[in-house]
């Protein structure tokens, strides 16, 4: 079984927002309807979105690391926010594991918001229904775009490549390797909810030089002096100067 | 969580309306025992389901303001399965079907004896029709409670006390409303009415406070450490992503002072226990039907903010990812 998901490394993820504006671009161009916004351009704007990347200060100063941190429906696996639902307008996809909603049978009672530990179904209050992340099954599955481009528009505009797009379920996808060999862990497992998405952890990047690499002792064109050794003076090449 | 009001009167209003048509059969079932005398069909029974039906007219109305596409609240009836909003749906509309039936058994005269009992006893219509209407009374306060209950990370609400509150603050509420229609149409049940009204507020009282007592020390689950999955103890927002606030931070947030919240508790808890029980006994001490009123009211209106609080009190777990603008 199929189950669609986002890997988001928090790794590489610089807070451009780029993904929430390619989202938002995509999303309100579709055959649902745009996604509602007030005042966007007065006070206090507010509107529908999808995605939203938020940022977090991890340490006291001066010992501080800022975390961006996008967020989107999680694609639940055990989607709590999906029973609940009265009408069965929020329902899980069985072929692809994409938690959706049908915006012809939302009755608009926010219910299944109250139902997700995540804060991430917004109602859309001008066509007075719930909207969430759908994964842009109105763009993976579309036959007309060229195969590269058949990934959601977040992942598409991410410029750090922070989204990773796949089948969790398949163990040779980008994203369960992804997960399985640097560490990718769920949001809130407290609840098993099991998302799909995963995120993957902040890691210490470090330039480990060692004297060898600076001083090359082993370099056989040293050993036996075939060529002349350089003058310091001149300039370095890997594989033609000894050090 | 931010109180609805539409959600608040349903609930509120739907409590007043069952607990008034149980009143009303616990008469009858009384009366049938030979405990308490017979009263009036049409005089008491079929004007008491009439009044309680208006109750729950009231809070169905209510329900619809709470929703974006009322023309299609219809659908809402599907998912049954699994569902206790959808449960709620089918099941008050059939209550209040029996209910009007029931009226209307006692209005028209329905006495047919459908069964007697070994021990003589004989089970007419409305009988019949009392027992199916305390039975979708009962399963109704369950649904509503549920619909709370069963979200499991309002911590808050997921207690087997949320549904008890229901029933019992549905039930005084509706007692105390009995008491008063009976101080016109039938006197001599007025204090059985009230003794019930006042047993049931008491309970509710206990019920409530266990329920306040228990949320008070509850650890939240949840933590910004669990919420984006970093271990450090230190972490706090920057950013909520947003300026202009959003649904999230309108519909789970009530934005009011923690000293407003304390007030208002402390006022439910006069309003819905206190007051009505002194309401009641000075009102049946002096035989003033004014009285019997005002303890309905202030009970009623107590349990406005009662119902307010519940909501205000529960703190979702979404919040953690909503704490700063900029
Ligand atoms: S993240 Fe929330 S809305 Fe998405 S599937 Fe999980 S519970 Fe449902
Ligand atoms: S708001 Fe719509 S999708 Fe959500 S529970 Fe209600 S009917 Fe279902």
């Amino acid at each position: 079984m199929t189950q669609l998901a986002l890997v988001i490394d928090l790794n590489v993820c610089v807070g451009c927002h780029a993904c929430v504006t390619s989202c938002k671009e995509w999303n309100t161009s579709g055959p649902a309807g745009a996604m509602s916004d007030e005042r966007p351009y007065d006070v206090n704007p507010t509107g529908n979105f999808f995605n939203r990347v938020q940022t977090f200060e991890v340490g006291e100063f001066p010992n501080t690391e800022t975390v961006h941190f996008p967020k989107s429906c999680l694609h639940c696996e055990d989607p709590p926010c999906v029973p609940v639902c009265p009408t069965g307008a929020s329902y899980k996809r069985k072929e692809d594991g994409i938690v959706l909603v049908d915006y012809d049978k939302c009755i608009g009672c926010k219910y299944c918001s109250w139902a997700c530990p995540y804060g991430v179904r917004e109602i859309d209050e001008k066509q007075k229904v719930m909207k969430k992340c759908t994964l842009c099954v109105d763009r993976i599955y579309d036959q007309s775009l060229p195969e590269a481009e058949r990934k959601p528009a977040c992942v598409m505009a991410c410029p750090t490549s922070a989204r990773l797009f796949g089948d969790v379920h398949d163990p040779e996808s980008v994203v369960s390797k992804a997960i399985r060999e640097s560490g990718g862990y769920p949001l809130m497992p407290e609840w098993g909810t099991q998302p799909a998405n995963h995120y993957l952890p902040r890691r210490k990047t470090r330039l480990r030089i060692h004297e060898d690499e600076l001083e090359r002792t082993d370099n056989p064109l040293k050993i036996d002096r075939q060529l002349p050794k350089p003058d310091m003076a001149e300039p370095s090449l890997d594989d033609v100067t000894s050090w | 969580m931010n109180p609805a009001f539409s959600v608040i009167f349903l609930t509120t209003l739907i409590g007043v309306g069952q607990g008034l048509f149980l009143a009303l059969f616990t008469a009858q079932t009384y009366a049938l025992f030979g405990i308490l005398p017979e009263q009036d069909s049409v005089g008491f029974y079929a004007y008491g389901s009439l009044l309680a039906l208006v109750f729950m007219a009231a809070g169905l109305i209510a329900s619809f303001f709470h929703l974006g596409h009322p023309e299609r609240a219809w659908r809402s009836a599907a998912m049954w399965r699994t569902s206790w909003l959808s449960r709620e749906v089918i099941v008050l509309p059939a209550f209040m079907g029996v209910l009007f039936l029931y009226g209307l058994a006692h209005l028209l005269d329905w006495k047919q004896v459908l069964l007697t009992l070994p021990t003589g006893l004989s089970i007419n219509v409305t009988v019949a029709l009392g027992m199916l209407g305390t039975l979708l009374a009962f399963a109704l306060f369950v649904c509503t409670g549920m619909i709370y209950a069963c979200l499991r990370f309002l911590r808050e609400w997921h207690t087997p006390l949320t549904i008890i509150n229901y029933i019992l603050l549905g039930g005084a509420s509706g007692f105390t409303l009995a008491t008063i229609f009976a101080a016109y149409a039938a006197p001599a049940l007025a204090g059985f009415f009230a003794g019930w009204a006042m047993i049931i507020t008491l309970c509710g009282l206990v019920g409530r406070a266990a329920s306040l007592f228990r949320n008070a020390r509850l650890k939240p689950r949840s933590t910004l450490q669990t919420a984006i999955g970093v271990k450090h103890p230190r972490i706090v927002q920057k950013s909520q992503g947003f300026m202009g606030g959003s649904f999230n931070t309108r519909e789970f947030f009530h934005g009011q002072t923690p000293a407003l919240l304390r007030s208002i508790k402390w006022m439910f808890l006069l309003c819905v226990f206190v007051l009505p029980i002194f309401f009641l006994v000075s009102g049946l001490a002096t035989a003033s039907a004014a009285l019997l009123l005002l303890a309905f009211a202030v009970q009623y209106i107590g349990l406005l903010a009662e119902r307010w609080f519940f909501f205000a009190q529960a703190n979702h777990p979404q919040n953690l990812y909503y704490q700063v603008v900029s």
